[in-house]
């Protein structure tokens, strides 16, 4: 199991052609607060880089993309009950939906871990 | 504008050390937070925040016709206003639109009035212009603002300050804290019981310190302070009030004091008399959104046809009730409160209701009050 992380701060644990998809611990804490969350539904289709969901902390509202592209196997309902899971378990509890990739070479253009770090350091 | 242009307060340090996230705002560097917003606004809820709004404009108007002067802008009356009472008003534009919302206290020989920091460059040209020769304006540059707000302030504040808690809501007094003179007045800006300080810049660090290291407070930053004021059901200059807006239209009537109904005599007094008499075309009103999705400043307010008829001006999600709520103008027909409302955010239909302001009931300290 691998994970990526993009630019706009999400990550994505890759297992096969099976992938979970969650803002970062740094974006948590940029959002503050998060109040309500907007997932896609089961069997939707996002492309890269595509918003497929929304996170709304009290300040503002911001979208999150789809790292990859693929179908959305399963939204996270817990998250949805209890937006606050975003904040106090962001890259565990608080993941946002499942995804089949339909591509997996797209991971290529992705940040591992130790890019990410140097990444938000330069933030 | 970048965190690099905006201009340094006097507490910048301050807020740093203690790990606020520093936004520009009004053009300075301001704290939004420190532990997170809802935290802070269930804070100074139950015990006290203290607030950095040093931002804010601290004008002095003094000379012999001030009262006349100021009247003159300002829809309040001044004439009954006692020494060291204050009182919330609007600086008007001829046409009736609102040039600012402000606090004036009659103090001694002189006014002091107090004005948003975003917009204060701009109000004290525009009374500099409009007030009678004679009438002298200072901008005091170098007076900081602090707010302690709270259920707990009171005794967190007469701690430091003794005499503070004899003072009842919208009155203030000369007193000293730590050493230091300050002004501090019975007021704020949460619908909390609270105080607002006013003491020099080069000791307000000091000032802070004192009071942060009471055990009932702690310092918060402008996110709670927007959600607490939202809450309050308190309009916010340049979002919900502007130089569009006239005072009736905006549900800030009881700021029109009734000797100047009748007389008038100030800037925008036809158009207001005329709204006064009947009815304003659309009217500044509370919503409680349905689900749990904010729906912020911007969002359209919809009729069944999808016509946008009126505009949310603030909106968010209260920390006290768990909800989404918002202030918008809707049309004057749709403002009694149990009405129900469609509001339009990217591409997404809303239900609300309106809901008589303010959302979480004030607990000023109104004295013969229990």
């Amino acid at each position: 199991m691998t994970v990526y992380y993009t630019k706009e701060h999400e990550w994505i644990r890759v297992d096969g052609d099976q992938a979970t998809v969650g803002i970062t611990d740094f974006a948590q804490g940029q959002l503050g607060d998060v109040v309500f969350v907007e997932l896609p539904d089961a069997g939707r289709q996002v492309t890269r880089g595509g918003e497929a969901a929304v996170v709304e902390s009290v300040k503002a509202a911001s979208d999150v993309y789809a790292p990859v592209s693929g179908e959305v196997v399963e939204p996270n309902q817990a998250l949805a009950d209890d937006p606050a899971l975003a904040n106090s378990d962001p890259e565990g509890e608080g993941w946002f939906f499942k995804l089949r990739l339909s591509d997996t070479s797209e991971l290529d253009g992705l940040m591992d871990d130790a890019a990410y770090k140097s990444f938000c350091d330069s933030q | 504008m970048s965190d690099a242009e905006a201009k340094s307060l006097p507490l910048d340090a301050w807020h740093r050390a203690r790990g606020a996230r520093m936004v520009p705002f009004a053009g300075y560097a301001m704290p939004i937070q420190y532990e997170g917003i809802i935290a802070e606004h269930k804070w100074t809820r139950e015990s006290a925040g203290l607030f950095d709004v040093s931002h804010m404009g601290q004008l002095i108007v003094a000379g012999a016709d001030a009262e006349k002067g100021l009247e003159s802008l300002l829809p309040a009356d001044l004439g009954i206003l006692k020494d060291g009472r204050l009182r919330y008003s609007l600086l008007l534009a001829e046409d009736g639109g609102i040039v600012d919302d402000l606090m004036a206290t009659r103090r001694g020989d002189h006014f002091y009035v107090v004005v948003n920091g975003a917009t204060k460059e701009g109000d004290i040209a525009y009374m500099r212009d409009k007030l009678p020769r004679g009438v002298v304006l200072d901008h005091m540059k170098e007076q900081a603002l602090l707010a302690l707000q709270g259920p707990k302030a009171v005794e967190a504040l007469s701690r430091l300050v003794p005499g503070v808690e004899a003072l009842g809501f919208m009155t203030g007094g000369a007193f000293q804290i730590g050493g230091t003179a300050a002004w501090i007045s019975r007021s704020g800006y949460t619908g909390e019981d609270g105080f607002e300080i006013s003491v020099p810049a080069s000791n307000v660090a000091e000032v802070a310190d004192l009071l942060a290291s009471q055990p009932e407070v702690k310092p918060i930053g402008l996110g709670a302070r927007d959600s607490l004021r939202l809450e309050a059901g308190l309009p916010l200059y340049g979002h919900d009030l502007d130089t569009e807006t006239t005072p009736v239209e905006a549900d800030l009537t009881f700021a029109i004091s009734k000797r100047r109904r009748g007389e008038g005599g100030f800037a925008g007094w036809e158009r207001i008399a005329r709204e006064l008499e009947t009815g304003p075309i659309r009217r500044r009103v509370g919503l409680a959104v349905e689900g749990r999705q904010p729906v912020r400043e911007g969002a359209m307010v919809v009729d069944a046809e999808g016509n946008e008829v009126g505009k949310v001006t603030s909106g968010g999600f209260s920390p006290i009730l768990e909800a989404p709520i918002a202030m918008a103008y809707v049309p004057a027909g749709s403002a009694e409160p149990g009405n129900a409302v469609t509001l339009a955010q990217r591409g997404k239909l809303f239900q609300a209701k309106v809901v008589a302001m303010p959302f979480v009931p004030h607990r000023y300290h109104r004295k013969g009050a229990a």
